[in-house]
């Protein structure tokens, strides 16, 4: 054991710890076909469910006669609301404090909505019994414009509506009118209002971030196994929060939480899309009890894109207000948020808007006001935080437009408008005027070094000589230059102001070392693709000595793992990643009192080094943490327990503050709006860098669904409520044909308050990168006039925007 | 996204294919690379009780190149892509078939399924009129030919009887220069607009010119009266604008996700001019 021949460089490397680009251990399962996904799983007797939805978008439910359908062969049994209503679970609650129904409950709000849910003996007979069931509907007015849902006399939820005159109080206060959700105002309203009403220059403007959804590569689903004989479920299923979900499950069901066992295997993707309940769980299990046997619900694309979990889908109206010289001095804005039918917004409870009061952005702003008001239409529930933590693409796509919008007021270069108002270095920590504390940053340092990686100057001097061609009829291309500096909120988070459904948001890891010097660490997040087991295995590496090779990452299991409220948010690192490394600094501190004993010194006389503790002053003198694992249980040590193992609950102080500075170059085809991406730079800051590679793997994926949402990724509706995107045809999802070749960079501002400095990064890119790609189109047409026009940007929405500037003439 | 219950037949020769037409009638359906018949029965917007897999009927792959060029109706867009005889004699077709879907979609798919479902999405509809090609149909009474340009009657209507099966198709070798040029969302997607172009030059004056358009009305487009517009000019920008305008003419596109009519329209100009364009080069 002793090699006193190796360097401490190599002693670092053998780690495989923090810092290093380790491939990922998970990729050698999923590149070879053998994950372990949800639809895998097969247990004896295994049934399968399927849902009758509605065709309508509102309607009433006159009548639903299922006696065609138990004639099916293969069919057992056709659950409706009226047999989920002695069991009280024909409504459930949802994450935002609203209920939603599980089964229509006498209407149905959104095109897709959940009628019955048929239990067969295989996928086949399921789905043939739901063609069987006959459904008898009376069509409802329907309403998809939320401003003229506030406006209606329509009533949408006739459950909540009450009786006379006003409405019942909702879960987030009071309510304006029957289809009114909340209103949530933060900031100081009357000054902000004041400041822009004497301002030297504002700028205004209507925004839509239009109606989208994460679109994983997995849909959702699971497995529900009802054990009768010792009275224990098992649910296996995509869930992104197992705990949250074995918590919810107990409380809704009333089964006691030691018997139910909920496990997130491995799953393919999540963003957002695997944070909520939905109703195929609750009539999955509902059917495993009442037939005895385990139920599998695997969603079709098409129920994913039309029914669980949409994103976005804001009307935010902006006013910003500045100086002659450019100082911005207020910001104002009032959202209109379209919840769907049942507000299923997956937020922390204080939260009704998540995060979206992080939009005065990365800029030093006195004044600020923001107010939301929720509203309730026929269209699907959802609003989850699509690759990003609460609302914050919301909220930066509007600080980062408004930015534009002042600059073309102020007849400035956005660049230089950005870099003087600044947060500036020694600001930090920052206090925002719509209340976040900002952790660090370095703005101006990585904005001066992203726009010299890109000659920022030498593209705007191209840019000119462009538009003078076009004016020349040399060309029908234009060339359009997207700036983004964006700063992100995540690492949700400290459980004094974030928890979900009262549930806090700490997080967790425990670990075991075995005799052999290897080990076992289990955390309460689950890795949805991010590469947990490679990274956190990174983490311990450093912390405690032992190769990362060592090191068994295990998640997802809720009989094994402790508790935590899962990955979303880009809270993994921050909270779970922290818990880990102090997880990991109690292991070290009973190994230093191990150390000290072997050694025959006192505990003060050792110190850490890489893998070892050693003398001090007496390097020649030391044990290696692989020996001291050995030695910690099979050695009697006085005064000290065998065994080494620890366990770390954290909840953190503050939240984190990734930020980034990315430019795009783009050219637009003016007669058919075709966009060519010539270059994106994308610099990121995340604090401390675990693994670099994996850091430009999300970066790369984070873009890429930037890129789809920017340029043509939505879920429409036509007037009748229909979802007009409800497959890829329509749907956009790029494939290696439309990405382009990403640049990535970075610099590296550590967080003052997370033990290792991480900040997180899986959601930066996807942050970042819509506004970037979208003010790329933009600022294509800024010369031509446009002030602003709405995402997605598609082909013929850029053909419209350049018709309605006279290009075609 | 699951089918209903469905007869399954995998014949071996022509006759065995014919025989199953004959005994379901329009209860039966054959199938080539499925792309198209799959997840319509997925959708059930398909009811298809008996289908008929041609991947084991013998002599319907190949491609034959002489003055006349003929191609087994299940031979893939993979298989035209490779095949250096017909990219040299009619360079049209791989460039076109570049330009669907793709790979996986191409290893699977086929001429004929592509030309014979009738979806006024498919590419080789429009190039088959462009380049004036005859299908092959056998039926119970045997064979006969139809041309491209007659063939076409509505989205999925076509000149093809329920017991007949297409089997080829073949096209004189086209002289001159080509074009396909597609507009498409992004890859897997059907055209915005796309057209097909084939014209031969005599001198500096355009001595013939055969124009078609895909996915711009319910059919494929074949438009005499563009190819007329450019015959005996010298391509020069106000002939161009005279083809468009006929092509304009000819076409009758719908709003979609896509794009409403006017933006389908313009494409459709700026296409086939970027097509009459590139076309002329190469003449």
């Amino acid at each position: 054991m002793k090699d006193e021949v190796t360097s401490r460089e190599d002693r670092i490397d053998a780690l495989g710890g923090m810092g290093c680009k380790r491939k990922r251990v998970e990729d050698a399962r999923f590149t070879q076909g053998k994950g372990n996904y949800v639809d895998d799983i097969k247990l004896d007797g295994m049934l399968a469910g399927d849902f009758v939805r509605s065709p309508y978008a509102h309607a009433r439910v006159v009548s639903i006669d299922t006696s065609a359908a138990l004639e099916v062969p293969g069919v057992l049994a056709v659950l409706t609301a009226a047999d989920l209503e002695p069991l009280g679970l024909h409504w459930m609650p949802t994450l935002a404090g609203d209920k939603q129904m599980v089964l229509a409950d006498g209407k149905v709000l959104f095109q897709g909505q959940e009628v019955a849910f048929v239990v067969a003996e295989d996928r086949f007979a399921a789905a043939d019994g739901v063609e069987a069931v006959v459904v008898e509907y009376e069509e409802l007015p329907v309403i998809t414009d939320p401003f003229k849902s506030l406006e209606s006399d329509v009533v949408l939820r006739e459950d909540i509506a009450g009786e006379g005159d006003g409405v019942p109080d909702g879960a987030h206060g009071p309510r304006k009118h029957h289809n009114h959700i909340f209103t949530w105002e933060v900031g100081d309203k009357e000054t902000t209002e004041q400041v822009i009403e004497n301002a030297e220059v504002v700028a205004e403007e209507m925004l839509y971030y239009h109606r989208t959804h994460p679109c994983p590569l997995e849909t959702c689903g699971c497995v529900a196994s009802m054990d009768k004989v010792n009275g224990k479920l098992t649910l296996y299923g995509t869930f992104q929060a197992p705990h949250a979900i074995r918590t919810v499950v107990s409380l809704i069901s009333g089964i006691e939480e030691h018997n139910i066992r909920v496990v997130s295997p491995d799953i393919g993707g999540g963003f957002g899309n695997k944070v909520g309940a939905y109703p195929g769980y609750v009539c999955s299990v509902v059917a495993s009890i009442v037939t005895g046997k385990p139920v599998k619900w695997i969603e079709d694309r098409m129920e994913n894109l039309m029914t669980t979990a949409f994103a976005r889908d804001y009307w935010m109206k902006g006013k910003i207000a500045a100086t002659k010289e450019g100082k911005i001095t207020g910001l104002w804005c009032h959202t209109v948020a379209d919840h769907g039918g049942f507000d299923a917004c997956a937020d922390p409870t204080k939260f009704p808007a998540g995060f979206m009061n992080v939009c005065t952005g990365s800029y030093d702003i006195p004044v600020a006001y923001l107010g939301v008001d929720g509203v309730y239409t026929n269209k699907a529930p959802g609003g989850v935080s699509y690759r990003c933590s609460f609302r914050v693409t919301e909220a930066v796509y509007f600080i980062e437009r408004m930015i534009e919008l002042l600059a073309i007021e102020l007849n400035m270069d956005a660049a230089e408008l950005r870099r003087i108002n600044f947060i500036k270095k020694e600001q930090f920590p920052y206090k925002a005027a719509l209340g976040w504390e900002y952790d660090s940053g370095d703005y101006h340092t990585a904005w001066d070094k992203a726009l010299k990686a890109v000659d920022y100057e030498g593209l705007r001097a191209e840019q000119a000589q462009r538009v003078e061609d076009f004016k020349a009829g040399k060309t029908r291309s234009l060339m359009g230059i997207g700036l983004t500096f964006f700063t992100e909120i995540v690492g949700a988070g400290p459980v004094k102001n974030c928890d979900i459904l009262g549930l806090g948001m700490f997080d967790s890891c425990e670990i075991r070392i075995h005799p052999t010097g290897s080990a076992i660490a289990r955390l309460g997040t689950i890795s949805q693709g991010q590469g947990h087991a490679t990274t956190f295995a990174q983490i311990l590496a450093t912390e405690i000595g032992l190769p990362a090779d060592s090191i068994t990452i295990e998640e997802g299991d809720t009989d094994t793992a402790p508790y935590g409220l899962g990955t979303y948010g880009s809270r993994s690192t921050p909270v779970a990643g922290a818990a880990t490394a102090l997880a990991g600094r109690k292991i070290r501190a009973k190994a230093q009192m191990i150390a000290a004993y072997l050694l025959e010194v006192h505990d003060d006389d050792v110190e850490f080094d890489v893998d070892r503790f050693v003398v001090k002053g007496a390097p020649e003198k030391f044990k290696t943490m692989k020996e001291i694992a050995f030695a910690a249980y099979n050695q009697a040590i006085p005064g000290i327990e065998p065994g080494l193992e620890a366990v770390s609950y954290y909840d953190p102080p503050n939240m984190t503050y990734p930020f980034g500075a990315y430019v795009c170059v783009m050219d637009i085809d003016v007669d058919t709006g075709v966009t060519d991406i010539r270059r994106f730079y994308a610099l990121d800051d995340c604090g401390t860098r675990i693994n670099p590679m994996i850091i430009e793997g999300q970066v790369h994926g984070g873009l890429t669904e930037a890129l789809a949402v920017a340029l043509g990724q939505e879920i429409a509706y036509d007037e009748m409520g229909n979802v007009k995107t409800g497959t890829l045809m329509d749907f956009f999802l790029p494939t290696a044909w439309e990405v382009p070749n990403y640049e990535t960079d970075h610099t590296v501002t550590p967080s003052p308050h997370h033990p290792i400095g991480a900040k997180g990064v899986g959601e930066s890119p996807h942050v970042g990168g819509v506004p970037c790609f979208s003010n790329a189109v933009q600022d294509a047409f800024r010369a031509f006039g446009l002030r602003h026009t709405q995402m997605p940007h598609d082909h013929w929405r850029i053909w419209k925007t350049a018709n309605e500037l006279g290009l075609h003439d | 996204m699951i089918p209903a219950a469905f007869e399954y037949y995998r014949p071996t020769d022509l006759s065995g294919v014919i025989a199953i037409l004959q005994e379901h009638g329009d209860d039966a359906r054959v199938m080539a690379g499925g792309h198209s018949l799959i997840p319509m029965m997925k959708l059930r917007m398909a009811e298809v009780p008996h289908l008929i897999d041609m991947q084991d009927v013998a002599g319907l792959t190949g491609i034959t190149i002489g003055d006349t060029i003929t191609i087994g109706a299940m031979t893939t867009q993979a298989e035209i892509i490779d095949h250096a005889g017909l990219a040299e004699a009619a360079p049209i077709m791989r460039e076109a078939a570049l330009q669907i879907a793709d790979p996986q979609v191409r290893y699977m798919g086929t001429v004929g399924g592509n030309v014979a479902n009738g979806d006024p999405g498919n590419d080789m509809p429009g190039l088959m009129q462009c380049l004036d090609a005859e299908f092959t149909l056998v039926g119970p009474d045997g064979e006969r030919s139809v041309k491209a340009r007659d063939f076409y009657e509505a989205a999925y209507m076509t000149d093809r009887e329920d017991e007949e099966v297409l089997t080829a198709v073949s096209f004189a070798k086209p002289a001159g220069g080509y074009a396909y040029e597609k507009q498409k969302r992004k890859i897997g997607d059907y055209a915005t607009a796309a057209a097909a172009v084939q014209l031969v030059k005599d001198g500096g004056t355009c001595a013939s010119a055969s124009i078609a358009m895909t996915n711009l009305s319910d059919t494929p487009i074949y438009s005499d009266a563009a190819g007329a517009a450019l015959t005996g000019t010298s391509v020069d920008a106000d002939a161009v604008k005279a083809a468009v305008a006929a092509m304009l003419g000819d076409i009758d596109p719908v709003e979609d996700n896509r794009g409403p009519v006017a933006f389908k329209r313009h494409v459709a100009g700026v296409i086939l001019a970027r097509a009459i364009e590139r076309a002329w080069s190469r003449a």
